[in-house]
């Protein structure tokens, strides 16, 4: 038994510690598969905010991490292509700079989130979760009908997008740059735990009654952290489909969002580093399994339903011993 | 044009007829015991996949189709003893998480038994041939049939929940628990009955669906979420909701993908925007009621 905060730190340093034995190692496809842990685990993080802080199950952020995916295909395929995206009174070109990709990754997926969060969160509960797994079902079948960016087969990048000042081709520097990104995202989850609309989250999800006799519009603070939630969600997407190259309708499929739920609950909801665990022994398991039996899946299921049944706090909440704020 | 029209309005009814047999379970299994259960579309595939091993085995279309309803409902015994029970008191994030689990076991374990290629259900030569309707419109006798079917289960059930006994107990499930259990009703049994009773029409679907389309690992996870939104647009826990509202999504979904390519192919001279807005239609439909209705068109205040 250890604190969380400990915990924390030492999880962060076994990870880079990882990464750079792997380097030292040259064993590439370890710091590859370490990247995607990363930028699951950022997703993850996107959904806990409105999950585990916020209290609202969606069942959806695939949507958001499909959004993400496709604003970086569609920018870079135009760029590699040389056809601007728009071509009418103004001229918009496509472009392979990852820093202009992750804004309009962030901007797409707060817009997607702001529509489905004002839709979804006129209901609770059941209907809540339904509903964010319907419109997250909606954006699979409109990518999927959607011919102009190779519909069922999606699009492949040939290059992966730049960033200034690094070689992003090259694995463990792509994995800094997740990794940078991840520090960033925590950081900014960390503050918002910590400022007066964390809080404010935390009373909604326990007593909106209250919080609403307050003064505080629960409506506007739980559409606030969706939108957050999804904003993140979507970088998430856009590394993701920087680090394969490629972007299909598959992301947006609602198994990716029963994923990146699995993130959050393996590792402990409502914990900072919760969904990085999560993500860890998710792509461990992926694997370790997967190489022993094509059916992994099925252990998968089995490990799910044992935390769900008997280890309410996930990983994190049975190695560390403070009972962090959920309930 | 009005053949074509009428076909697809066949087409749509069939569609929402087999959605009905989905959510009919799932808005009860919901009403009665509060549980969202998304393993109920794995109930859908282990009847499919019942109906087309009994079937190649026997020979016999109606042995497997009553198989595929029995062991749907051994299925749903199961999982209700073994997990579901346990989660009744549970919120719904756990409840979700662990029928995704379900969904997990389900289809790798099907995968395992059957392989990932699909199989096929022929249809028996006495239902098999087209017929002529009034009018001298050609149709397909055997999704006659299943509307016939679908139409036959809706009463059944409507003559169950409001004729009988143990309809009577349901109803009164539906609106206190700790009541009809203070009351004698042996509450985890009426529980076991109403799942294994879902179950078994989900297995039903599943087999008459399989038949028209292929039998094969994930068919139901799509079924499932449309049969979520068919339960939403109907309200949560209501029989007559989910019926209009499978009516209404069928409809919808068949008559839209018929029409909406004509529509923009005339008005914007493209096919393509009509097929993409096809495809979201019933999503859009479903955010329509959400915004007039948020308890959905036959639910109650939840």
């Amino acid at each position: 038994m250890i604190p969380e905060r400990l915990f924390n730190w030492g999880l962060l340093a076994a990870l880079l510690a990882f990464v750079i034995y792997a380097q030292a190692a040259d064993e590439t496809y370890w710091i590859t598969l370490s990247t995607r842990a990363v930028i699951f685990a950022i997703a993850g993080i996107g959904l806990n905010l409105a999950l585990g802080y916020g209290g609202m199950v969606s069942f959806g952020h695939a949507a958001f991490f499909g959004i993400g995916g496709y604003a970086m295909g569609i920018l870079a395929s135009h760029a590699q292509g040389y056809t601007p995206i728009v071509d009418g009174w103004v001229t918009v070109n496509g472009t392979q700079n990852m820093l202009v990709i992750w804004v309009v990754a962030l901007l797409a997926g707060g817009f997607g989130a702001l529509l489905i969060g004002l839709l979804s969160l006129r209901t609770t509960g059941a209907y809540f979760i339904m509903i964010t797994l319907a419109f997250g079902q909606m954006f699979y079948y409109f990518a999927i009908s959607w011919p102009a960016y190779g519909g069922e087969d999606g699009v492949i990048i040939y290059i992966r997008n730049g960033f200034p000042g690094l070689n992003t081709m090259d694995p463990v520097q792509f994995f800094a740059l997740t990794f940078g990104v991840l520090t960033l995202v925590l950081g900014l989850m960390h503050m918002i735990n910590r400022s007066a609309f964390g809080l404010a989250l935390n009373a909604v999800r326990q007593t909106p009654e209250r919080v609403e006799t307050v003064g505080i519009h629960t409506l506007r603070l739980k559409l606030t952290a969706f939108v957050i939630s999804g904003m993140v969600t979507a970088l998430a997407g856009a590394l993701f489909a920087d680090l394969n190259k490629y972007v299909s309708p598959a992301m947006f499929s609602w198994s990716i969002s029963g994923e990146i739920m699995i993130f959050v609950i393996l590792g402990g909801v409502a914990r900072l580093l919760g969904p990085l665990v999560g993500a860890v022994v998710f792509v461990f398991l992926e694997e370790v399994l997967g190489g022993l039996s094509e059916f992994w899946h099925i252990y998968l299921g089995l490990l799910l339903l044992l935390v769900v049944l008997f280890a309410k706090g996930g990983i994190v909440g049975l190695l560390t011993r403070k009972e962090v704020r959920h309930g | 044009m009005t053949f074509l029209l009428i076909e697809q309005v066949l087409n749509g009814l069939q569609l929402g007829v087999m959605l009905f047999l989905i959510s009919a379970g799932l808005t009860l299994v919901f009403g009665v015991m509060g549980l969202i259960n998304l393993a109920h579309g794995s109930l859908y595939m282990v009847g499919a996949f019942a109906a087309a091993a009994v079937a190649a085995y026997t020979g016999s279309y109606l042995m497997g189709i009553i198989a595929s309803m029995i062991a749907a409902a051994v299925a749903g015994v199961l999982i209700e003893t073994l997990v579901i029970r346990r989660l009744y008191g549970r919120d719904h994030l756990d409840q979700v998480l662990a029928t995704f689990a379900l969904i997990l076991i389900f289809s790798e374990g099907t995968r395992m038994v059957f392989g990932s290629f699909p199989l096929y259900l022929s249809i028996p030569a006495l239902i098999a041939g087209p017929v002529t309707l009034p009018g001298g419109l050609q149709y397909p006798l055997f999704r006659l049939v299943l509307i016939a079917v679908g139409v036959a289960v809706a009463v059944g059930l409507y003559l169950l929940i409001t004729r009988t006994r143990l309809g009577i107990q349901i109803q009164a499930g539906e609106a206190d628990r700790e009541m009809i259990d203070a009351l004698g009703v042996d509450i985890s049994k009426l529980y076991t009955f109403v799942f294994a009773l879902g179950a078994g029409l989900a297995g039903l679907a599943g087999a008459l669906v399989g038949t028209i389309q292929s039998v094969q690992v994930g068919m139901g996870e799509p079924v499932l979420i449309t049969a979520f939104v068919v339960i939403v647009i109907g309200g949560i826990g209501s029989i007559r909701g989910a019926f209009v509202g499978a009516l209404l999504v069928g409809l919808t979904d068949t008559l839209g993908a018929f029409l909406l390519p004509k529509a923009t192919e005339v008005l914007f001279a493209s096919a393509d925007i009509g097929s993409v807005l096809s495809s979201m239609l019933i999503y859009i439909l479903m955010a329509v009621v959400l915004v007039l209705r948020p308890t959905g068109l036959f639910g109650g205040t939840t």
